[in-house]
């Protein structure tokens, strides 16, 4: 229950803080949560780690579907993963949730120093 | 422990954000790339944005809408002509912005920072040109017209009023991939842009490699390789008798046979620019009522650029109660630049002449702060110039400026950025200055902003009298029935041959002595044949115009659509599309006689007999299935290596000769000397044996070619509209392999990278009949539909109509969205 909840909720907040600042708030946010929800380090860095790796996939397929398929299939190639778009959302969520997962090891680390 | 270790997490989680953030090489800051809410993600064009807007700007006057049409081509009708220019500025940048400011970086030099060091080179040639010394000198003289500067200066809010917006999210695409962001636009940066087609169109010269031809060859060689006119010429302007007096007497130095026609006295050397290509060329004609079928003139203009997404064009209407105007504009810029009004229609084709000559500069030391002129020491200014480079140390460059010539481009620390032939240590250490007609202070956009409101042929002489650099021929029609052509620009008067070879800079013997004087760039109106044309040909017979048109022509173009011209009676814009595509090779309909009459086919191996065979059921048509095309390229292509290759390797760098040079030779005289080979002194080698060598010798790469499945003609030519960074030809920004005909010599001057990059037509009838179609899309966007989206229609051969809509059809079903723009 609380790893799902954490996973929404570095999700949720990755979201709203991205809406206004840069992107690398992600890592804040999966700090945030993994610090104020304690969990065993493995299950917060997983949780850190979907959280954001869903989000940006969630997303990233999102924008695909909304005519996004152009600019995919551009970036696709130019990375260069063979013009697979779905790789790509794989990719972009993965680099997303690294992050994710890093930051929230941080946070669970953090939460156990007091 | 545990502090260390969250230490270490944080370090780590920190690192690693900073690696996400950060430009490595050519992969770009993966986090920010790929976060769906700031990277490429948001580049997507959703639905929403071709929905309609309300925009509000503090600067703008009244009220404008634009209406976006299918094609995403914006009318703009204005109640004031500020808010235009404004509005403009403004579309310019939301649709075209990196490119615009990629183009001007790259004018004034400043690639480095963008990229890093691997442009310096090229970074400081575009500064010891002068480019930016000449585009300021733009903006000087440009500010001093009210117009031209109203126009700039709301141009210049437009644009800012776009950049003012933009977040990390809704930066163009290209700017994240590179990792930067747009700086603020200003007037410098039009000019810059101006400049950048002066260069392109202007900045072609060779001097360097020609000197070295002429160091080694005697003047008869030298004269047939690089001819001066040619045997088939049809000048632009064509019987118009010259003034009786030219207005200008020149003087030829008492010393040039001596130190400037010094022939085969050995001395080379190896400084090599990057030369603007030069097939920058195109075409234009108008023809009057006489020849049409409505009684009309028509006229069509298809300028022929390197092909490159984002297109250098953006096509546009631009309505206010001063005038009306649609055709295409050059991003970076106000004005129409190439289109039709309600009265007129105008275009453009390059000049071809030689604005750009280089001189020696003798200074007394290092320093370059002291040099010899007219028999005493002159102080020079210099200029200590920082390029920034992306990851690495500031570059600073000392340049000196010669005022009686202009910046030193070539000195000890630089040669040019451009590969030198066969040398790849290059130390002569001399000092050349470089005159360019683009430095002098002059306003051309006041031509394009009075082009959109002309009327009449008099408003049109009056409009393009301000141009003066590039130099080209303006083409004008007008529905009351009048054409016009004239070479437009400001040209030095020069002595035969002069500037083909850097001249002394001691004193003023060498300098130009003047400009052509204005009555002396003869305007041809409304002729008894009934049509104007040029494509890039000699504008005048060169054996009577009393100066030198130094530069490279093309006559072959010319030649065959003033034939077609000439024939053609009763005829419809759909004819003039057809010529604008006709792809008939005259060069090789004047060659392949030759090649035919000397071949030796008993001579040929059976691979070279039957591509012979294919060759002579040719019909001199490079169209796309054609494999006759290919094997004459191929077959050309080694008769050339044939013939002038011994002359040329003996030359430290130089330029290929152009290839009406070849056949002019070759149509006079069989035994032209240059086709013995100078290597084997016991043998005369003849035409026949060159024409029959190199077909055998072609066999090998035509066999390669066929299996590869390429002997068609558009297969081998394989061309490509190429993105600007796509350096390497490798990215899924471009698109490749075009099927289209066409090529070098032809009407449709279509080749691998380089074509018509606007095709015209219009038919001035009461309700203009315009056509038109450029190989890109009216968005830079490559994540939008309309990045790409007039290519297969260009390649095609296919045309837009082309909609001057009225205000009474703003309900009309073509209308997209609307931006309503207002205070």
């Amino acid at each position: 229950m609380k790893f799902t909840l954490s996973i929404l909720l570095t999700a949720l907040l990755a979201f709203a803080l991205c809406l206004r600042f840069d992107w690398w708030m992600v890592a804040v946010a999966a700090f945030i949560v993994a610090f104020a929800l304690p969990q065993k380090p493995g299950k917060a860095v997983l949780a850190g780690f979907l959280g954001i790796f869903l989000l940006w996939a969630a997303l990233a397929f999102w924008i695909k579907t909304q005519g996004g398929d152009l600019i995919a299939a551009q970036v696709a190639r130019i990375l260069p993963l063979g013009g697979n778009q779905m790789l790509l959302i794989l990719v972009t969520g993965f680099v997303g949730g690294l992050v994710g997962a890093s930051a929230a090891l941080t946070g669970s680390w953090g939460r156990k120093l007091i | 422990m545990k502090t260390i270790r969250f230490l270490g997490a944080l370090l780590f989680t920190a690192a690693l954000v900073y690696v996400l953030n950060t430009k490595l090489g050519k992969i770009p800051p993966m986090g920010k790339f790929l976060s769906p809410q700031h990277g490429f993600w948001q580049n997507a064009e959703s639905p929403s944005d071709l929905n309609d807007k309300e925009l509000h700007f503090a600067n703008l006057k009244g009220k404008a809408t634009v209406y976006m049409d299918d094609r995403l081509v914006p009318h703009v009708f204005a109640e004031n002509e500020e808010d235009a220019f404004f509005i403009q500025g403004y579309l310019h940048a939301k649709y075209r912005l990196w490119q615009m400011e990629f183009q001007s970086m790259a004018a004034a030099g400043r690639l480095s920072e963008i990229i890093g060091k691997k442009a310096l080179a090229f970074d400081r040639e575009q500064r010891r040109l002068g480019m930016v010394y000449a585009a300021k000198n733009f903006v000087t003289e440009s500010q001093k017209d009210p117009l031209t500067k109203m126009a700039v200066d709301q141009y210049t809010e437009g644009v800012n009023a776009y950049i003012a917006q933009l977040t990390q999210a809704s930066l163009p695409f290209e700017y994240k991939l590179l990792d930067y962001t747009p700086e603020k636009w200003n007037s410098l940066k039009t000019a810059l842009l101006l400049k950048y087609m002066s260069k392109d169109l202007a900045g072609y010269e060779d001097d360097f490699e020609r000197s070295n031809a002429r160091s080694v060859f005697t003047k008869e060689i030298y004269e047939s390789l690089y001819e001066y006119g040619n045997d088939s010429l049809k000048p632009i302007v064509d019987g118009i008798p010259f003034a009786a007096k030219p207005g200008i007497g020149l003087t030829v130095p008492a010393s040039a046979d001596s130190l400037y026609f010094s022939y085969k006295k050995g001395e080379q050397n190896t400084i090599a620019s990057v030369k603007p290509d030069k097939d920058n060329g195109s075409n234009n004609w108008a023809v009057s009522g006489t020849k049409t079928k409505s009684g009309r003139p028509i006229l069509c203009n298809d300028p022929h650029l390197g092909l490159n997404l984002p297109s250098l064009w953006f096509e546009m209407q631009i309505r206010t109660p001063a005038y009306n105007a649609y055709g295409v504009s050059l991003p970076g810029a106000p004005a129409i630049v190439i289109g039709f009004n309600d009265s007129c229609s105008f275009g453009f084709t390059n000049a071809m002449r030689d604005v750009r000559d280089y001189y020696e500069i003798r200074f007394k030391d290092d320093s370059k702060k002291e040099y010899w002129f007219n028999n005493q020491w002159q102080t020079s200014t210099i200029i200590y110039d920082t390029v920034r480079i992306r990851g690495g140390k500031d570059f600073i460059d000392t340049i000196a400026y010669v005022k009686e010539f202009g910046p030193v481009m070539y000195d000890k620390s630089f040669m040019g950025a451009g590969k030198s032939g066969n040398n790849s240590v290059r130390s002569e250490g001399k000092y050349y200055a470089v005159r360019w007609k683009a430095h002098d202070p002059s306003n051309e956009l006041r031509t394009f902003l009075m082009l959109d409101r002309a009327k009449n042929v008099a408003d049109y002489d009056n409009a393009i009298s301000n141009f003066k650099c590039p130099g080209q021929n303006m083409i004008f029609a007008t529905r009351s029935g009048d054409i016009a052509i004239k070479q437009q620009g400001e040209f030095p008067a020069k002595w035969l041959r002069q500037g083909d070879f850097p001249m002394p800079g001691t004193d003023s013997t060498y300098m130009w002595q003047g400009n052509i004087p204005p009555a002396e760039n003869y305007l041809m109106l409304n002729p008894q044949r009934g049509f104007v044309s040029s494509a890039n040909q000699y504008p005048y017979d060169t054996k009577t115009y009393p100066y030198y048109l130094g530069g490279n022509y093309h006559f072959t173009r010319g030649w065959n659509i003033n034939r077609h011209l000439t024939e053609m009676q009763g005829i419809t814009p759909q004819d003039m599309q057809q010529l604008q595509n006709n792809n008939e090779n005259t060069y090789a309909a004047m060659m392949g006689p030759v090649l035919l009459h000397y071949v030796n086919e008993t001579a040929l191996n059976a691979d070279a007999k039957k591509y012979l065979q294919q060759f002579k059921a040719w019909n001199y048509k490079n169209d796309m299935q054609e494999t006759g095309p290919t094997i004459f390229t191929a077959w050309k292509t080694n008769l050339k290596t044939f013939i002038w290759e011994d002359e040329l390797s003996q030359l430290k760098n130089y330029v290929v000769p152009e290839e009406n040079a070849l056949l002019d030779a070759l149509l006079r005289d069989s035994a032209w000397p240059v086709i013995d080979n100078i290597t084997t002194k016991d043998h005369l080698e003849t035409l026949s044996e060159a024409v029959t060598t190199s077909l055998n010798k072609s066999v090998t790469f035509l066999k390669e070619t066929e299996t590869a499945g390429n002997l068609a003609w558009s297969k081998f030519k394989g061309t490509m509209v190429k993105h600007l960074i796509d350096v390497n030809r490798d990215m899924a920004l471009s698109r490749f392999n075009l099927p289209i005909g066409g090529g070098e010599h032809v009407i449709n001057a279509t080749k691998k990278e380089h074509g018509p990059s606007w095709k015209m037509v219009v038919h001035m009838t009461n309700e203009t009949e315009a056509y038109g179609v450029y190989p890109g899309g009216q968005s830079g966007n490559p994540g939008s539909k309309y990045y790409d989206s007039f290519i297969d229609t260009w390649a095609n051969g296919k045309y837009y109509t082309l909609w001057m809509m009225k205000p009474e059809q703003k309900d009309d079903k073509r209308i997209l969205f609307h931006l309503q723009f207002s205070k």
